[in-house]
């Protein structure tokens, strides 16, 4: 069985507002998954039907192949954080991953691996209505984690955790996925995402924007931009645009190149023997790449605002 | 892309759970649920500490104004003296009539015809002149007894004439089977045959002494060979129900009725044949004695009896005395269930609506996506609490209730072990089904504070404005046959006897429908409320 999450074509309307419209996405084994898009791209709803918790009207969801409704102990499959203010205020921490271990046939002692994993021993017997938003995220990653499943998938794990807590956070979730889980983790905000994703399925209105790696995103962002600096302005715009490239001067001894890479134009230049003194290839931020992607389901989202219980459900819950 | 291999869980699954059924998985969960949250916890023991508590004061604090029930013997005007005649099954009696009878030895058989009987009684009017006036005691009784011996409660049986319904045999207080119906008059007379083979009694009734039909076959263990035969009469008090008020107040008229009756043909054969030139030896007297001194008596003309009497042979119901009925009943112990189940019914309620509230409702159907199980599985677990509350709170209350009202030097009245066992049970079984039907009631609402008016609205108000008569007795009546509190059924600690006229109100502790159909309704109910429930959770997305 595959350890994975296959998403196709689902659609799903609350009443008069599209929240989802044809989402289709894979999350792979091994990596982190960075699910992003602005409060209300369908985020939450697509991982609660992933869930079996909302139905889609049409489309598919599976877990290694199998809708979830198939999976006998489910959370040996798939260990998900939806909401971490989900619990009984007045239940302790150990006793909430308690009766969810027992759902699963699993002994309290996987609960108590799991609370020492997340670092909640300290706090177990307290009553989990009294535990930080922080720690909140901690027990909801506990419990995601008692079944031990090769698919994981938390809905803005980020929320509420200091800095700290993201620094921990991050690098849990890379451990979780160099085990060769796959990971899907859904964000509004691309920068919590940097460094930590090495895939990213971005979604506005509902369906996926872009599904690449980060690497390939963020160099598209960059738009292939070269940085020269040069003695010999002249020449090095005559020899690298009889090379392809657009040149502009940007400053009395700095180029802007595009269309070449930084590697192709070292060679030109050397081939030529044209002095230059510096060359930097232009790298775009993560949140730049996002920001560029989602710019037009932004502008339609907002001029959707207020008019779909959807896209506010959708958006609260996220 | 990373050429990472796919996470396979090192942990093995523990072998003994994976055998495990997935639904008591899910059960265990919903039961470390229920039991890892303090406050509902603690709130079921203050539901029963309440329901038996209410019960305490009820039977701590109530009337002390003592008077004697039925014909019960002398010196019984103080409560410690009251004490309840008993018959052979334990149950409290009337046993007071008047005999005409012969002791009779081994098998046999005795007839005679009824051609007349007659009742006078006081009514309301006729109290103001201190007279009596002809009617119809419909109970009243008049036909051929064999007894045991002539000592009060012993084992009987009889069959007989009434003016209300015909003709029955009964036996040991408590037995009644009809025979022909109508009343009888000398155009219209009733023949009565009364056979003993051993222990086994027959009973026959016939128009003309010629075709005879058998009423019953019935069986007293253990009668002495020499038993009392012969004709007698009872008239019990007449009783008519006169009207009814706020609070359980039902306004009864009863006075004392006293009944004449004619018999002819009477006749011994078989074993009990006198010797041949010997005449019957009739003797005339009363078992156990007349409410009003001087009433009974029989003489005999050319081969008619003319029998006089007043008493009655029939079991004594609880609470016939209503407000002046000084014996403690297993239904004023259990006074407080309502205000139990009440506390039940939010504790059941919000096992649900919170997880709702909290958005916990999607981790449980996360974790088991099956969801009518996890319906199933708060059902057994909220229907387990709710057992144990109601057995626990019924069973604190009546035995308490018992110790408090012996302490205190009042009158319980009598009931069998096995009796007080089925209600302390049945109560179990009530507050079970009530739990359940509140927490599909939550499934199906969500909300916790709807929840819990719509659960009380349909549980516990036709039950209050029922039994504490705040509509009218035949609406409340019905609240009692259809809606979910025909459950307390469950809880009619005594038998409502047919052949006793009175009014058996819920405010006694007698309900309309018997316990099994009491249970069927609220089953009913729980069934209707849960196939929604199954049928919302299906439809609807979760949370």
């Amino acid at each position: 069985m595959e350890a994975t999450i296959e998403v196709t074509g689902l659609r799903k309307r609350f009443g008069q507002a599209t929240a989802l419209d044809g989402m289709t996405f894979t999350v792979e084994p091994g990596q982190v998954t960075g699910f992003v898009g602005p409060n209300g791209a369908g985020k939450s709803t697509t991982m609660r039907v992933i869930l079996g918790l909302d139905a889609a009207d049409a489309g598919t969801a599976t877990i290694g192949g199998q809708p979830y409704a198939a999976l006998r102990r489910p959370l040996r499959h798939i260990g998900a954080l939806l909401d971490a203010g989900a619990l009984q205020p007045s239940r302790s921490g150990r006793n909430h991953l308690l009766w969810l271990a027992h759902s699963q046939g699993l002994s309290a002692r996987r609960v108590d691996e799991v609370l020492a994993l997340t670092g909640l021993n300290d706090v177990k017997k307290r009553k989990a209505g009294g535990y930080s938003l922080g720690m909140r995220q901690r027990l909801g990653i506990a419990a995601a984690l008692l079944g031990d499943p090769p698919v994981l998938m938390m809905d803005e794990p980020f929320n509420g955790m200091d800095p700290e807590g993201i620094a921990w956070m991050r690098g849990f979730l890379r451990g979780l996925a160099r085990e060769g889980r796959a990971v899907l983790v859904s964000s509004h905000l691309m920068s919590e995402l940097q460094d930590t994703a090495d895939h990213l399925v971005v979604v506005g209105r509902g369906k996926v924007i872009a599904d690449r790696p980060v690497a390939d995103l963020i160099a598209a962002a960059s738009g292939d931009r070269v940085e020269l600096h040069t003695s010999a302005l002249a020449e090095a715009m005559t020899v690298l645009a009889n090379a392809g490239a657009e040149v502009a001067a940007t400053a009395p001894d700095v180029l802007t190149v595009t269309a070449l890479s930084s590697q192709r134009v070292v060679a030109i230049l050397t081939a030529r023997r044209v002095p230059f003194s510096e060359v930097s290839a232009h790298r775009a931020t993560l949140e730049e790449a996002y920001m560029e992607l989602t710019r037009d389901a932004i502008e339609f989202h907002s001029a959707d605002r207020g008019a779909g219980q959807g896209g506010d459900r959708a958006g609260a819950a996220s | 892309m990373t050429a990472t291999a796919p996470y396979r869980s090192p942990a093995r699954p523990d072998p003994a759970s994976l055998s495990r059924d997935g639904f008591a998985q899910t059960v265990r969960a919903e039961w470390t649920k229920f039991r890892t949250v303090r406050g509902w916890v603690i709130g079921t023991l203050i539901g029963v500490l309440v329901m038996a508590g209410l019960g305490l004061l009820a039977s701590a604090g109530g009337q002390s104004s003592c008077q004697a029930v039925g014909s019960v013997g002398p010196g019984s005007g103080t409560c410690p003296g009251i004490s309840f005649l008993l018959g052979p099954n334990g149950e409290p009696v009337n046993d007071s009539f008047y005999f005409v009878r012969q002791p009779l030895a081994g098998d046999g058989s005795v007839t005679v015809r009824v051609t007349s009987l007659t009742e006078q009684l006081t009514t309301p009017d006729s109290a103001r002149s201190n007279s009596e006036v002809p009617g119809v005691v419909p109970w009243a009784k008049a036909g051929l007894i064999i007894k045991a011996n002539l000592t009060q409660g012993s084992a009987y049986a009889a069959i007989m004439v009434t003016p209300g319904h015909g003709v029955r045999m009964q036996w040991n207080y408590t037995g009644d089977t009809a025979g022909m119906s109508g009343p009888v008059s000398p155009a219209n007379p009733r023949w009565l045959r009364l056979t003993r083979s051993g222990d086994v009694i027959t009973g026959y009734d016939s128009a003309d002494g010629t075709n005879w039909t058998q009423v019953a076959a019935v069986t007293l263990a253990g009668l002495p060979s020499t038993a009392q035969v012969g004709p007698f009469t009872a008239a019990p008090d007449y009783t008519q129900h006169a009207g009814e008020g706020f609070g359980g107040g039902t306004s009864n008229f009863s006075g004392p009725s006293q009944d004449t009756a004619v018999f002819d043909h009477l006749a011994t054969s078989g074993g009990w044949t006198p010797a041949p030139g010997s005449r019957a030896a009739w003797a005339g007297g009363y078992v156990g004695s007349p409410q009003m001194p001087g009433i009974g008596g029989y003489h005999q003309s050319g081969g008619q009896y003319t029998v006089t009497g007043q008493g009655d042979i029939a079991p004594i119901p609880s609470g016939h005395g209503g407000e002046a009925d000084p014996a403690v009943t297993v239904s004023d112990y259990l006074v407080g269930t309502f205000a139990g189940l009440i506390a039940l019914t939010v504790l059941a309620a919000a096992s649900v609506t919170a997880e709702y509230r909290r958005g916990l409702i999607r981790l449980t159907f996360a974790a088991t996506p099956a969801r009518g199980r996890v319906l199933a599985a708060k059902s057994v677990v909220v229907a387990a609490v709710g057992f144990v509350f109601g057995l626990a709170g019924a069973a604190a209350a009546v035995l308490a209730g018992e110790a408090i009202t012996r302490a205190r030097g009042a009158y319980a009245f009598p009931i069998s072990g096995m009796a007080e066992a089925r209600v302390i049970i049945g109560t179990g079984v009530l507050a079970a089904f009530f739990a359940v039907l509140a927490m599909a009631i939550g499934v199906i609402v969500r909300r916790g504070a709807a929840t819990v008016a719509v659960a009380v609205l349909v549980i516990v108000v036709p039950y209050f404005l029922a039994v504490f008569a705040a509509v009218p007795l035949n609406a409340g009546d019905w609240l009692l046959r259809i809606m979910p509190a025909a459950g307390f059924a469950l809880q009619q600690p005594y038998p409502a006897y047919g052949q006793v006229s009175m009014f058996y109100a819920p405010f006694s502790g007698y309900f309309p429908l018997p316990a099994g159909g009491g249970l069927a309704v609220l089953a009913a109910w729980t069934a209707a409320a849960l196939a929604l429930a199954a049928y919302l959770l299906r439809r609807r997305d979760a949370g």
